[in-house]
């Protein structure tokens, strides 16, 4: 079991959970992910490490409540435990040779971009950070990404803070202004990344996209996460999850994301009837 | 536990097995991937002398077909794992599975039989296995294949998928088929199928699982120094599950490829005895 030693709510539907799990600590880097079981006969979903401290033992993980099992972890408090939670898997970031980078981070996607943003500015790296939400009551980490970055533009699709606009807009901005960058690494959701490296792909500038694929097994089992990258099968879990986003079949990742959408959209239903009716009795 | 279906290995039984060794004082730890959260050189570090890997099936293969990760296509560890580990066949289950009516299985293995009575038993109308040979070279035992027979199970041989269609909502709709006819014998001296020109066929389905065999897991080799494999990627063992690196000891189908229960549990009989042999000898 792994004890939740903090939980603080980033937003109104975003939550953020520091897990005490010593092992999956000492081996963690930016990039990686673990996949976690809230019960027995429960989901396994696969989450991000926000931020880790090898030391104290402690993995973070931001999630998005999406769907029943995410609802499920939600439900838990402080001093409550996880019943499974495997990691670090997947390959870590590659940061090392980075000297000048964007990062953008899009909506719940900045929980993945500030362990890269923070790792690359440890590493010394100039980091130049991108995020944008749909609203001023979705932002989340902004604090953090100030500390880790040179500087730091916020969007929002309607304006209620920062500029108003798309993270493409500003990164188009930037470049236009005669910013180079080393490389531009992307993480949200996939139409923006589609369309981050879009535009990156016109300045020929080399982009980094986090892939989160539909995932079951998480080690190299089930096949579930393939995608297409440069026309050839990949497998998120074991040869990413990040890839050169140029070479990324995008339109085929949305389709394969939306396998479950229905299903997914029942089972939140029934979830928020049950724990409902809990709460009413 | 994983992908085995109910119907042919009760998880009782395996759970016997499991409790047997954890009374003889085995300790088992759960959440742990070796490659990624600890490697063999920590475990040598931490004072074990020797180590055994039996890490099984990996990365599903697939043919490379157009429209191969359109929804509705899985590989058979995918939707064996939906269904057994995860449950989808019972209620309370949280993992979603497709309810499909018409399901084409590729491959003629034990794997392809599990997946074919798997999907007939939740309820799939059609299922049907497309194997690229006769029924002389199904190479799944006889017996599960009169099984799946028995069960209704359609059998489509000497045919072979060439390309997967899909619907504007990149759903599979069909499979488009070509028939085989048996040539000459292969280097594996089983006859090597041939296409039949102009045999194209297109087969009704909204699911489609492949079944092809899979090739083994990457992450141990490729943290472990002085592992060799074979072109195929498992692990190279002599008879008694000696690696090329000393006090790594390996077997089942990280060593064979995909096989059954019967050889893995056979193998890591063999390679227990030599792991007791090379402590005591060390000492």
């Amino acid at each position: 079991m792994y004890r939740i030693l903090r939980k603080q709510r980033l937003n109104p539907t975003v939550t953020r959970m520091v897990i005490d799990a010593p092992k999956v600590a000492r081996k963690a880097q930016a990039g990686q992910f673990v996949i976690l079981r809230v019960k027995e006969d429960g989901e396994r979903i696969p989450l991000t490490i926000a931020d880790y401290d090898a030391m104290a033992g402690t993995v973070t993980i931001i999630y998005q409540i999406v769907g029943a099992t995410t609802m499920l972890l939600d439900r838990l408090e402080q001093g409550d435990a996880i019943l499974d939670f495997v990691g670090p898997l997947g390959r870590p970031s590659e940061v090392k040779h980075l000297h000048k980078v964007c990062v953008i981070g899009g909506g719940v996607g900045c929980a993945i971009a500030y362990p890269t943003a923070k790792a690359l500015h440890e590493n010394g790296a100039e980091v130049t950070l991108i995020s944008g939400f749909r609203n001023k009551d979705l932002v989340i980490l902004q604090e953090e990404f100030q500390a880790v970055s040179k500087t730091c533009h916020l969007v929002s699709d309607d304006g209620s803070t920062g500029k108003k606009g798309l993270v493409t807009d500003v990164l188009k901005e930037l470049i236009e202004q005669g910013e180079s960058f080393d490389e531009v690494i992307a993480i949200g959701p996939l139409v923006m990344m589609k369309f981050v490296c879009l535009l990156t792909k016109q300045y020929s500038i080399k982009t980094i996209v986090s892939m989160n694929p539909i995932m079951i097994d998480g080690t190299g089992m089930c096949g579930c996460c393939r995608l297409s990258v440069g026309g050839e099968m990949k497998f998120a879990c074991v040869d990413g999850p990040d890839f050169d986003g140029h070479a990324v079949d995008f339109d085929e990742a949305i389709s394969r994301s939306s396998t479950y959408r229905e299903h997914e959209r029942k089972a939140r239903e029934e979830a928020c009837n049950l724990f409902h009716k809990e709460v009413a009795s | 536990m994983y992908g085995i279906p109910e119907f042919r290995l009760p998880k009782t039984i395996v759970q016997q097995e499991i409790e047997g060794l954890k009374e003889m004082g085995v300790e088992i730890e759960c959440n742990t991937v070796i490659g990624r959260s600890q490697t063999v050189d920590e475990l040598f570090e931490e004072g074990y002398e020797a180590v055994f890997i039996g890490s099984g099936a990996g990365l599903p293969n697939f043919m490379n077909l157009s429209g191969e990760n359109l929804k509705g296509v899985y590989s058979a560890n995918e939707f064996l794992t939906r269904c057994n580990l995860m449950k989808a066949y019972q209620k309370g289950g949280d993992t979603p599975l497709q309810r499909a009516k018409r399901a084409v299985i590729v491959g003629g293995g034990n794997v392809a039989m599990d997946a074919a009575r798997c999907a007939k038993r939740l309820g799939v109308g059609h299922v049907y296995i497309v194997y690229r040979r006769s029924m002389e070279e199904l190479p799944a035992r006889k017996e599960e294949v009169e099984h799946a027979m028995e069960e209704g199970i359609e059998f489509l041989l000497l045919r072979n998928p060439i390309r997967v269609l899909g619907n504007e909502e990149g759903w599979i709709r069909g499979v488009e088929c070509v028939e085989m006819e048996l040539g000459e014998p292969d280097e594996s001296g089983r006859c090597r199928p041939v296409e039949k020109n102009g045999s194209n066929f297109v087969l009704e389905a909204d699911c489609m699982i492949m079944a092809i065999g899979t090739s083994p897991n990457p992450l141990i080799r490729s943290t472990t120094e002085g592992l060799e494999t074979n072109r195929k990627g498992c692990l190279v063992c002599d008879e008694q599950g000696r690696t090329t690196r000393e006090g790594v000891f390996a077997g089942g189908d990280a060593v064979s490829g995909a096989a059954t229960v019967i050889l893995a549990m056979g193998a890591g009989k063999t390679a227990a005895k030599a792991i007791d042999e090379y402590i005591k000898n060390k000492q």
